[in-house]
Parts: structure tokens; sequence; C-alpha cells
């Protein structure tokens, strides 16, 4: 019962999202003819020509028509048609969201994996020189924007030392058969680098502050009192509690993955996700815009839930609360 | 010499943030002029005594078109953190103290405007509102009240609780006297503190969307603009044009950090003996 409740409030969470997406590039002082046509290709049509383009961009139909009736073919699958790409925007956004896709989750995983060992490391001990080393290294990183480094590592290691192709996912000239995984990582690795290094700071100041709180309180005093060794206190006491803020850290850290990945991947001409959102954005393509944010709206609130669902899962309390009620 | 304790360093490091980033402002509007002074003759130099951060393409002096850049970043910080901060003001208090369905409403304008990715959102509304300064502003303002926002409620809510403030509910003060004259002033610190750290995120946000091309048209001296210029210049080697002024941005929003830290830092009661 509880799960269903959740999930309706997903559902009506994304269907918030893509209305107010769709209220927001409706509100473009942008008129669809002439972005989409041309002024040139215009002027020479025909009245009648140009009252069906009119019809087709839907002019003088009022917005909530339009948003339910683009609404319904999103349901049925129907997400209209890329007009940068003049192909189906589902099928663009799959092509690119497989780019993407282990790129993002090798960059979360990893981000999430160190942030959470960096963090438990500095909250040992507070002004430690673990602690210092990994507080600077976090603030630093917390303060860099993601495109400069991914700027810098570009010149770097790509221009200056030639260790990394300069861009894309695959190599150039080469059919889509003939390209190994190996390749794909290579062309993946700066990016994903750049993602991971700058996802770990947020995550390692937050399990810092909750480890520090964790280390000064009476219950780890009362540990060491007994005598348990610096390790089991960590293991015992530290992570056990560290747990249940790590999950929602790491599930809330979906989103700004994937708002880096925007940034991440223009520089690195990547094509993914991110980079047909800014394509899209440019080129005023409306309907890809609206189908890059409702999908990735759909991840963040599913990250939420299973966020959630992994509560359960871990901490007996919750479990226990729930079946008395 | 006697050794400063730790609240002693963190003011006089505040104190020095404080006057470098006003010094950029400053210098950055002082010097826009001869920012913009085009000069074939010195273009393309790499950096050298005369030109430390090097001259661009059409010779302009680097160092004074990075200081006017990041000085009208700072100005637009300012202004997109305000609002921010209002908002986040108003939206938390309100739905600590307007009941049940406004807080209901407010969580879940919240939850909608943290379910899209910042980037995204960024991008959906300068496409909205015409790309350019006017979007960057609307954009930034209108994306960064979330997080604090949710403080505000939650000392908000604390404070509902406390006794003066329901004693004023049954003398029959209206929720917004009480939320003016009795709330407010326990906020003010949070909502200070909450501005200062919203500065460095206004920063980088607007210089990103400005580096994808949303953002500033590229006439305007902003810092995204350079940054986003230098990449067409990356394969050639010029690698002063993106590497210096990308870490004159990285050490004002360290600064802005700093400042944000130590007032956070000075106003909490529980870290005065430190």
């Amino acid at each position: 019962m509880r799960w269903v409740k959740k999930c309706v409030r997903m559902a009506v969470l994304v269907f918030l999202v893509s209305a107010a997406a769709f209220l927001l590039v409706s509100m473009s002082p942008l008129d669809p003819l002439t972005t989409n046509v041309g002024q040139t290709a215009l002027g020479s049509m025909s009245q009648e020509q140009i009252e069906q383009l009119q019809a087709y961009w839907g002019v003088g139909v009022p917005p909530v028509k339009r948003f339910l009736s683009w609404a319904g073919d999103f349901l049925r699958g129907d997400m209209g048609i890329s007009l940068l790409y003049r192909q189906p925007v589902a099928k663009v956004i799959w092509t690119k969201l497989a780019n993407s896709l282990w790129l993002l989750s090798a960059a979360w995983l990893l981000s999430g994996l160190f942030g959470f060992l960096l963090g438990i490391l500095a909250g040992i001990r507070r002004e430690s020189a673990a602690d210092r080393l990994i507080t600077s290294y976090a603030l630093l990183t917390a303060s860099t924007p993601s495109f400069w480094l991914a700027m810098v590592f570009l010149m770097l290691f790509a221009i200056g030392l030639g260790w990394f192709p300069i861009g894309l996912s695959v190599p150039i000239g080469v059919e889509a058969s003939g390209v190994t995984t190996a390749d794909r990582i290579r062309h993946a690795f700066l990016p994903g680098l750049t993602l991971a290094l700058t996802g770990i700071s947020h995550i390692a100041l937050h399990t810092r502050e909750k480890m520090l709180e964790v280390m000064e309180s009476e219950y780890v005093m009362f540990a060491r009192a007994r005598g348990e060794s610096p390790g089991r206190i960590v293991l015992h006491h530290g992570i056990r509690n560290l747990i249940l803020p790590g999950i929602t850290l790491q599930f809330a850290s979906i989103s700004e993955i994937f708002g880096g990945s925007v940034l991440v991947e223009q520089v690195f001409s990547y094509p993914g996700l991110g980079q047909a959102a800014v394509t899209a954005g440019l080129g005023s393509d409306v309907p890809l815009l609206l189908g890059i944010t409702v999908i990735t709206a759909v991840i963040v609130f599913a990250g939420n839930l299973a966020a959630d669902l992994l509560y359960e899962a871990v901490d007996p309390r919750i479990r226990r609360g729930r079946r008395q009620t | 010499m006697k050794r400063w304790n730790q609240r002693q360093i963190m003011l006089a490091a505040a104190a020095f943030a404080m006057v470098f980033l006003l010094g950029i402002t400053l210098v950055g509007v002082l010097v826009k002029e001869q920012a913009l002074v085009t000069d074939f003759s010195r273009k393309n130099l790499a950096p050298c005594r005369r030109y430390p951060f090097g001259t661009d393409w059409m010779g302009r002096d680097m160092f004074l078109r990075t200081l006017t850049g990041l000085s009208f970043s700072i100005r637009i910080g300012l202004l997109t953190a305000s609002v921010s901060a209002a908002t986040a003001l108003v939206m938390g208090v309100a739905s600590a103290v307007c009941g049940r369905y406004v807080d209901g409403l407010i969580s879940g304008l919240i939850d909608l405007v943290m379910g899209v990715p910042h980037m995204l959102l960024l991008v959906l509304i300068s496409f909205a509102a015409g790309k350019g300064f006017r979007g960057v502003v609307i954009g930034i303002s209108l994306t960064h009240w979330t997080s604090l926002a949710r403080v505000l409620r939650a000392e908000a809510l604390q404070l509902k609780e406390s006794q003066y403030v329901k004693i004023a509910g049954k003398l029959g003060k209206s929720p917004f006297d009480i939320a003016v004259k009795h709330m407010s002033p326990h906020l003010l610190p949070q909502l200070m503190v909450g501005a200062v750290l919203l500065f460095p995120h206004a920063i980088l946000h607007e210089a990103s969307i400005t580096f994808l091309g949303f953002g500033l048209s590229p006439e305007q001296p902003a810092i995204g603009v350079i940054l986003s210029e230098s990449m067409q210049y990356l394969a050639m080697g010029k690698w002063w044009l993106a590497v210096f002024p990308g870490v004159l941005l990285v050490m004002v929003v360290r600064l802005f950090y700093t400042i944000g830290e130590a007032m956070s830092g000075l106003t909490d009661p529980g870290q005065a003996h430190r």
C-alpha cells in the first residue's frame, strides 16, 4: 500500500515536471515557424502551405490543449520527431542514453565509493593529517567548475601527452562493428574521470561530517573504554551509522552527475544525453528537449524511490516499525 | 608571537577574502574599457611580464579581461543570490507557518525543482526566457532557493513549537505577524550564511550556462564567455587562455566559501570553543 502511494507520488511529480517543462518551452519568445522552417523558406511559401505548417506546430491552439495532446502521445511512446536529428525523439534519446549510461554509472559508482571511503578516513579524527588532506581536496574540487577541469584534462592528457583521444565516444572512421570495448573505455576515460573527481567532494564532505559526529558520540567513547580497537569501532559503530545517510547522498547525486554530464560531454564532444540536451536547447529542438527533461526526471525520481527501498533493506529499525503498524 | 585561535584565524581569512573580492569587483569595473581594447600587434602572446595572463587572438589583455569577467560574474552572483535567498525565506517561513496545504504545495514545488538536474533546468529556463542576461538571472534565481528554503523551513518549524510563538498565537497575532516579528530575527543568521554560500553556486552555474552558449552573449566580458572562446584554441596549444581565467575563477569561488564558512562558524554557539 505504501509503495503504491510512493509510485503515485512519483507519477504525479513526473507529470508536473513535464507540465512545467512544457509551459517553459511554450513561453519561449521564439516563433516555431520562423525558427524551424526559416524566414526565407517561409517567404517563398504559399498561404496554404503556411497554414498547414501552422496547424502542424499548433499555432493558435491554447497551450493546455497542446500539452494534453503531447502528453497523450508521449504516454503511447510517441515523443515526436526531433527537428535536428530528423528521427523520432525516442530513438535519439535511447542511442544517446546508451552512450551516456555506462559513462555516468561508472562515474556515479566510483565517486560514491571513493567519496564514502575518503569521508570515513577524514572523519576518524578531526584535524588529522588525512582529514586536512581530504578536506582541502574536497573543498578545492567543490569550487572547481567541472567544465574547466574537463578542459584542463583535455589539454594535459589528450592534447599535451596524447594518451587519450580528444573527443567523441568511438574512433573516427571505424565501422560500428569494428569498435572494441577498449576503444570505448579510452574515449570515456577522461569524461568519466572528470565527473568522478568532482562528484567525490560532496559525498566525502557530508560523510566526514557524519563520521565526526559518530566518533565524538558517547557510544564510541564507551566502546573505546571497553577497549575496542579503532578498526572495530569504525567497522561496527561508524559504517553502520553511515550507511543510511550514505544511501541518501549517493542517490541524490544522480541528479548532480546528470547535470555535470551536460557540461563534461560538451567539452569532450561525447555524444551522450547531456550533449544532446545542449544541442536541442541551442537549436530550439523543442520535442527533443522536452523528451530529455522528462526521461531525466524519471531517472532522478526513480533514484529517490530506490533509496527509499534500500533504507528498508538496510535498516532493521525501519522494517520492524512497518510491521508493527 | 601570540598564537591566534581558530576564531581569529577564521575572522582574518574572511576579512582577507572580502577585501580581495571587493578589490576584484571594483578593479574589474574600472578596467572595463581597457579590457576591451583590441590590438593586433600583440595578439596571441604567451604570458610574459607585461601581460601576465597572455593575450588572445584579438590582442586583448587576458588579465584585464579576466578581472572584468569575474567582476561581472560577482555582480550577477550578488543579484541572483539575493533574489534566491529572499525567495527561500518567504517559501521556507510560509511553508512552516501557513498550514498543511501551503506546506504540501511548497514541498512539492521544491521536489519538482530538485527533480530536474540544475543544468538542464537552467537550459530550459534560459530557453524560455530567451537566451542572454535575462535568462541567466531568472534561471539562477529560480533554481537556487530550494535547499536553503528546506533549511529555513526546518528551523521555522522548530521555532513554531517554542513557547513564545505559541503564546503570541494565543494572544491573537496573525501568522504573518508571528512570521515577521518573532521568527525572522532567529532565521536571520541562517539566512545570511545561506545567502553567502549561495554565491559560489550562482557564480559557477552562471559561468557554466554561459560556457554552454545559453547565457551571456559573446560581447559581454563574462568569465564563461572567455572560457568557451578558449575552447576553440585549446588544440593550438594556447593553454593560457583557459588555465589562468579558470584558476582565478576557482579562487574567487573558494574565497566566497571561506567567507560563508567563517560566518557560520562564528555565529554557531556550538563551535564557540574551537
